[in-house]
């Protein structure tokens, strides 16, 4: 045990299970709570999710959480999102009618076109292992995907992408049938992804090792 | 061509890995759990258990199973047999499962997709359409394993069963279920071009062309495997115990003649295969 805690907030939707159990995996004592003072007082928090951005949001402002996590995240603590947990720090998200995120990157969330130009349908949502690359201009070296290569497969279920304003926030990015997205970020303290490191094998589980030890030491 | 999924399927029956042909005839082949790490391990792009008797008997065994394998496999998991209600699914899900399947009580009552998908996301809602060719060359859905005749016709119900809300279709060829005679590519293909979710092709493998055929023709997004890799894990196991020569094998022995048309191929060798034919997949 590390001693450290983790929060993974819990707003209600999709399966929270296997986050926890990488967590647990690597000796982290790690809770699934909607309590803000929980969230408040962990050493690192988790927002992880899988569904509606609009549900997604109005659950986060039913349970109070919103403001405790810009809070938590403006204090400069160590905040993880992953696959709706990226798409929620945005502006704005197209899904379904326009809804308004947490704001925290600028930016948008779109879904994917259906045809490919050759008139092929692409299946959507995107169930695959895909590839996550790394920019000539933004290393990964001391990020959270220090250990990975640049082309690792990671596991990704999903139909929006999200497109940041500013580009120095995309850590990674990834094509699915036409389009080249967006599929990590890290902007301070903030760092978040598309796919599922805790569904993407080792290197996957990897990825949250180097976010919290980075972190531990630093501190 | 987008990456394609190698999926390893394991069939349970009470603590036991079996398999069967069409379904029925089950043999056993040893610990799920066990089979699931080495595949884990092993290159498999998600891990698929189906309980066979659930729905007969109307019952959920495989929690402790699920619990022990989701402990340290970080692949997908989904786990299908005997689900039926918002509870059963949510259960499943507690154990450990990513995603759940769901077949007779989807067909009983179509709404459950809706209900399903609406509570946990579509991509956590896989619906199974266990198909039987006719006479006349249509192909009807069955439910239990093959055994009950629903009287759907699979191209419509996989068209409703998007429309409600699943995020992924399992087709299985209950005609070449446990034969090596291939997968049911008319089938497959009929069903992947007619929803924009992805398609799982499940049913038939025998050697490593047919998993070509079904992605290149028969338009899968996804292949899951189940005899193949489990007889190629049972030989490898016997080889083993052959070089140690020591305590009795004469059981595992006996299984070996009995592969018929299924050429045993480990999930690597099944990737490496993929790669030289071009077809994208992760390594």
């Amino acid at each position: 045990m590390s001693g450290k805690k983790i929060a993974i907030i819990d707003y209600k939707l999709g399966n929270l299970f296997s986050v926890r159990q990488a967590c647990v995996y690597l000796g982290y004592d790690a809770v699934v709570t909607s309590e803000k003072d929980e969230v408040m007082k962990a050493d690192f928090a988790i927002l992880p999710g899988v569904g509606a951005f609009g549900d997604a949001m109005n659950n986060l402002e039913k349970l109070d959480l919103i403001s405790p996590i810009k809070d938590y995240i403006r204090a400069g603590r160590p905040f993880m999102g992953v696959c709706l947990g990226l798409q929620l720090l945005f502006t704005e998200s197209d899904e379904f009618g326009s809804h308004k995120g947490l704001n925290l990157i600028e930016g948008t969330v779109k879904k994917f076109p259906p045809k490919k130009t050759n008139d092929e349908v692409l299946k959507v949502p995107q169930i695959e292992w895909n590839n996550i690359w790394e920019r000539a201009d933004r290393r990964w070296e001391s990020t959270p995907l220090g250990s990975c290569r640049s082309g690792d497969y990671m596991y990704f279920v999903h139909s929006f992408f999200v497109q940041p304003q500013s580009p120095d926030v995309v850590l990674s990015v990834t094509t699915y049938g036409e389009t080249t997205y967006c599929s990590s970020v890290l902007q301070g303290n903030l760092f978040a992804c598309q796919f599922h490191p805790e569904k993407s094998g080792h290197h996957g589980v990897g990825i949250y090792k180097n976010w919290l030890t980075n972190y531990s030491n630093n501190k | 061509m987008e990456n394609v999924r190698v999926i390893a399927r394991m069939d349970i029956k009470g603590p036991n890995l079996v398999k069967g042909i069409h379904l029925e005839g089950l043999r056993v082949l040893g610990k799920p759990e066990d089979f699931a790490r080495y595949y884990y391990e092993n290159g498999a792009d998600e891990l698929f258990y189906q309980d066979v008797v659930a729905s007969l008997y109307e019952r959920n065994s495989l929690h402790d199973i699920v619990s022990r394998t989701a402990k340290d496999s970080f692949i997908p998991l989904t786990v299908g047999g005997g689900i039926r209600s918002i509870d059963d699914i949510r259960e499943v899900l507690r154990a450990g499962a990513d995603k759940v399947c769901i077949n007779t009580a989807a067909i009983r009552n179509p709404e459950f997709i809706r209900d399903a998908a609406n509570k946990f996301g579509s991509s956590t809602i896989v619906v199974a359409i266990e198909a039987i060719r006719q006479p006349d060359g249509k192909y009807m859905a069955f439910v239990d394993n093959g055994r009950e005749h629903t009287g759907v016709e699979v191209i419509s119900w996989a068209r409703r069963v998007e429309e409600l809300g699943a995020g992924e279709i399992v087709i299985t060829s209950v005609d070449r279920e446990g034969t090596g005679k291939g997968y049911d590519i008319a089938l497959t293909r009929s069903i992947a071009r007619a929803v924009g979710v992805p398609v799982i092709a499940h049913g038939g493998p025998g050697k490593k062309e047919h998993f070509t055929d079904v992605l290149l023709e028969g338009k899968a997004d996804a292949i899951a495997v189940a005899s193949m890799i489990h007889y190629d894990l049972i030989a490898q196991q016997q080889s083993d115990m052959e070089n140690r020569s020591e305590g009795n094998v004469s059981f595992l022995k006996s299984g070996r003649s009995s592969f018929g048309e299924i050429a045993p191929a480990g999930l690597i060798a099944i990737k490496q295969y993929l790669k030289e034919s071009n077809i994208p997949c992760r390594n």
